[in-house]
């Protein structure tokens, strides 16, 4: 069925058509329509979750982690400083093996404060065992979200699930949307049943020891692997998605790549301008493409090096600064998966959008438009560079 | 189900529970604390009224009960901190120095 | 329980706490942990909720837990809050009918978890009314990691990061009142408790706690050799003079109405407390007489407050 829904508003959808078992609710700048849509749902009873109002956000995982331990669903919503907040419970989530499912509407984070989009918060997380899934826009947001589970709770994976979407520009922005029946997700979704939980009866669970370095490593291993198993099982719950639903998704989408020289690698809304910027280009003849990552964690490393391999140039975007002083976070993992191909692409690093600062198509046509000089000259120039900023020196 | 007495220093990280999970109760039980001891109680089970004062004060959960009657000590679990001496009315337990033999 | 506590019939229960655990010899939070859950019904089931803490770390170390019955442990700040989740769940659970039976939420933390890091965590679950039962064992510092001060470490005492030097003369402030704050949530029970004599004291409490639906409190006296500097053995005479020097005076708020559950015969001098414990043996020296009347008075003041409050 057909609708107009905002962000935020298709997360809170998607919740109640699944009806979680527990939602650990705190309110943060853009994430906060998630939980007090759920509210109201929850106040009309439309959904029995266990609605949990906590005194922070460092709770809400706190919650959702023993919930998800006692044998229940557990979800929340954040953003910004909340995420930041949870940085410990974001490494127990995962490393007790529990999938929790958490909606990150991305912001920026302190200092100096600021509400608007750009992926320094869930950027922070990425290496915390959480799973990754960013959106383009409403639907994607939307439609990730009920991946979300069926990914996580698989027993070959057993991590927390983060869905991503772009704060206010995603999030606020009301879109046209195509929205599921409610019987067909939770068919989807089906039960969750773990196979021990600390609720259960036959037997009790003892969870979170105290590992000793002889078994800390092997845990470790476990749950690289079960990182690694995630990205097979990313793909299938697609597949099965699409029969559902008829979109399709990968861990990337690769817009106008065929035979494109020059492209560009991003994540989250920037895509649909970009996408607009590519196509003007086309027009004008220039091979351009780019690709919008969409599973994060995961990384797809040797996915991405293979559709990237008949570039010639390539900016990666980078809507977060890591402060390695060597480029942001996408730019590592893009040029490292790169490393394995005979011949690389030209690669620079573009980092931009901070704190909710706009891109327009001609900022994208400016990048293609060094990527082209690239290309020709093969005087790739500085690599690492930020873009939109006001500078006495002309910028990117 | 892997269970914790198949855990140990060897086993491969492919036999270990994720996470780190124990599925069953009280595989404490399995750990033998008796060879931390420096002192050891001795039960003199003539002069026990079983009163029982001194069972909730073993921090180890060293002093098996049965039948209205208090057993001998859990030696696998005894550290030897000597409290229950102290708080017996009846010299009922006396504190030796050393670690005695574990059961 | 049955209407009269019997220390015979209660020992006799299958122990839910058992031996096997890393906590050092004569630990008091081994024998709090084990005074608590044995109040529980032997036929409920309880989930066991634990703070990071010389506890968490000496019963369930990988991969032997203490525990008969399930148990979490999370963070060091976050043990309500995961209280507050675990009992979430159940309702959630039972409601949808997957879940059977009476399940008791439990959590144990020790007083930096409790009095200062996960303080937070503790007010918003007590305010929010889950039905579980907070129990502090207060060894009165850090001791897991090796007996820094907490806001629950009492004045003078030599803590490592309030040592007793030629200017500095232990902790400096006074112990924080952490019953009374929690008395302040309105929850409908909370106790100051300690392990004495047969163990009713504790007992009763505990199950009261454990069976007065809505957030409980109970705070638990747990001397720790190695951090006050006593020898193993001294344990319950220890905890004994905490409460005849009306240092850790007992009692329980129950619906707002405050009862003093023990009154010393004779109420003793705050030295006869501080003099067997190394923590306080500073307080002894010739000139330091002045720390010892400062006890005193600071005791004696809390003791008649407590006595107004109570009515007794």
């Amino acid at each position: 069925m057909s609708d107009r829904l905002s962000g935020n508003e298709a997360v809170a959808y998607a919740l109640k058509q699944i009806n979680p078992d527990v939602m650990g609710a705190f309110p943060i700048t853009p994430s906060t329509e998630i939980p007090e849509y759920f509210a109201q749902y929850v106040a009309d009873g439309e959904v029995n979750t266990e609605y949990v109002t906590v005194e922070s956000e460092h709770s809400s995982m706190s919650v959702c982690i023993a919930a998800q331990a006692a044998g229940a669903r557990a979800v929340c919503a954040t953003s910004s400083a909340g995420l930041a907040l949870m940085y410990e419970l974001l490494y127990i989530a995962a490393s007790c093996r529990l999938p929790v499912t958490l909606a990150c509407v991305n912001r920026a984070l302190s200092g100096p404060i600021n509400i608007n989009n750009d992926h320094s918060d869930s950027m922070g997380a990425r290496d915390t065992g959480w799973i990754q899934i960013y959106a383009e826009n409403n639907q994607e947001a939307y439609d990730n979200f009920l991946m979300a589970m069926p990914i996580g709770e698989t027993p070959s994976v057993r991590l927390p699930v983060m869905t991503c979407m772009d704060g206010f520009i995603t999030s606020h922005a009301v879109e046209n949307i195509e929205l599921l029946e409610t019987e067909v997700v939770r068919k989807f979704i089906g039960e969750y049943n773990p196979e021990n939980y600390l609720l259960k009866k036959e037997n009790p669970l003892a969870v979170g020891p105290y590992d000793v370095s002889p078994y800390y490593m092997e845990h470790k291993v476990l749950e690289a692997e079960a990182m690694k198993a995630a990205k097979a099982r990313i793909l299938e719950v697609a597949t099965e998605f699409e029969k559902i639903s008829g979109r399709r998704y990968g861990l990337f989408e690769e817009y106008r790549m065929e035979d494109a020289e020059l492209a560009l690698v991003l994540i989250g809304s920037t895509a649909g301008t970009a996408k607009a910027a590519v196509d003007k280009l086309r027009e004008d003849g220039v091979k351009a493409g780019l690709i919008k990552i969409r599973v994060f964690r995961p990384f797809p490393g040797e996915e991405l090096a293979r559709a990237l391999a008949n570039t010639k140039a390539v900016a990666v975007m980078d809507k977060s600064e890591g402060f390695s002083a060597n480029g942001g976070p996408l730019f590592a993992e893009t040029r490292s998966a790169l490393y394995d191909l005979k011949e690389r692409p030209y690669l620079i690093d573009i980092v931009y959008g901070l704190g909710g600062r706009d891109v327009k198509t001609e900022d994208i046509e400016k990048v293609f438009g060094r990527l082209a000089n690239i290309a020709a000259t093969g005087e790739i120039g500085p690599v690492y560079t930020h873009m939109g900023q006001r500078s006495k020196e002309e910028n990117a | 189900m892997i269970y914790a007495k198949d855990i140990n220093e060897r086993t491969p990280w492919q036999e270990l529970t994720p996470g780190g999970e124990i599925y069953e109760p009280g595989t404490a039980r399995l750990f033998n604390t008796g060879t931390w001891r420096t002192n050891t109680p001795v039960f003199h089970e003539a002069a026990c009224k079983h009163c029982m004062l001194c069972v909730p004060f073993c921090p180890d959960n060293a002093i098996p009960v049965q039948d209205g009657k208090r057993l001998d000590f859990d030696f696998m679990h005894c550290k030897g901190c000597g409290i229950c001496e102290n708080v017996c009315p009846f010299q009922a337990i006396t504190m030796v120095s050393g670690g005695a033999p574990n059961e | 329980m049955s209407t009269v506590y019997n220390l015979k019939r209660e020992v006799e229960k299958p122990a839910r706490f058992t031996g096997g655990h890393r906590l050092c010899a004569g630990c008091g939070a081994g024998i709090v942990v084990s005074g608590v859950l044995r109040a529980l019904d032997n036929e409920d089931r309880a989930v066991v909720v634990n703070a990071t803490s010389c506890l968490e770390v000496s019963t369930f170390m990988y991969p032997y837990t203490a525990y008969m019955d399930s148990y979490i442990h999370s963070a060091f700040e976050n043990s309500a809050a995961t209280c507050s989740g675990v009992e979430a769940a159940y309702h959630a659970l039972k409601r949808r009918g997957k879940v059977e039976g009476t399940v008791k939420f439990i959590t144990f933390g020790g007083d930096g978890g409790t009095y200062d890091i996960g303080f937070q965590s503790l007010s918003g679950a007590m305010e929010r009314g889950h039905d579980m039962v907070y129990v502090c064992y207060d060894n009165e510092a850090y001791m897991n990691t090796g007996i820094q001060r907490s806001s629950s470490t009492p004045h003078f005492a030599r803590t490592t990061t309030t040592p007793v030097g030629s200017v500095g003369q232990g902790k400096k402030q006074n112990k924080k009142d952490l019953t009374e704050i929690l008395v302040a949530h309105n929850i409908p029970y909370a106790a100051q408790a300690a392990p004495i004599g047969n163990f009713k004291d504790l007992h009763t409490k505990s199950y009261k706690a454990i069976y007065t639906e809505g957030p409980c409190f109970l705070n638990v006296l747990s001397p720790c050799p190695r951090g006050w500097d006593y020898p193993t053995e001294k344990l319950a005479e220890i905890a004994r003079l905490a409460v005849d020097t009306c240092v850790w005076p007992l009692y329980e708020v129950e619906e707002g109405v405050w009862r003093l559950t023990y009154i010393p015969k004779k109420k003793l001098p705050v030295e006869d407390f501080l003099r067997p414990q190394g923590r306080f043996r500073h307080m002894f020296e010739k000139g330091n007489e002045w720390m010892l009347e400062e006890a005193q008075a600071y005791v004696d003041q809390k003791w008649e407050r407590l006595l107004e409050r109570t009515g007794a």
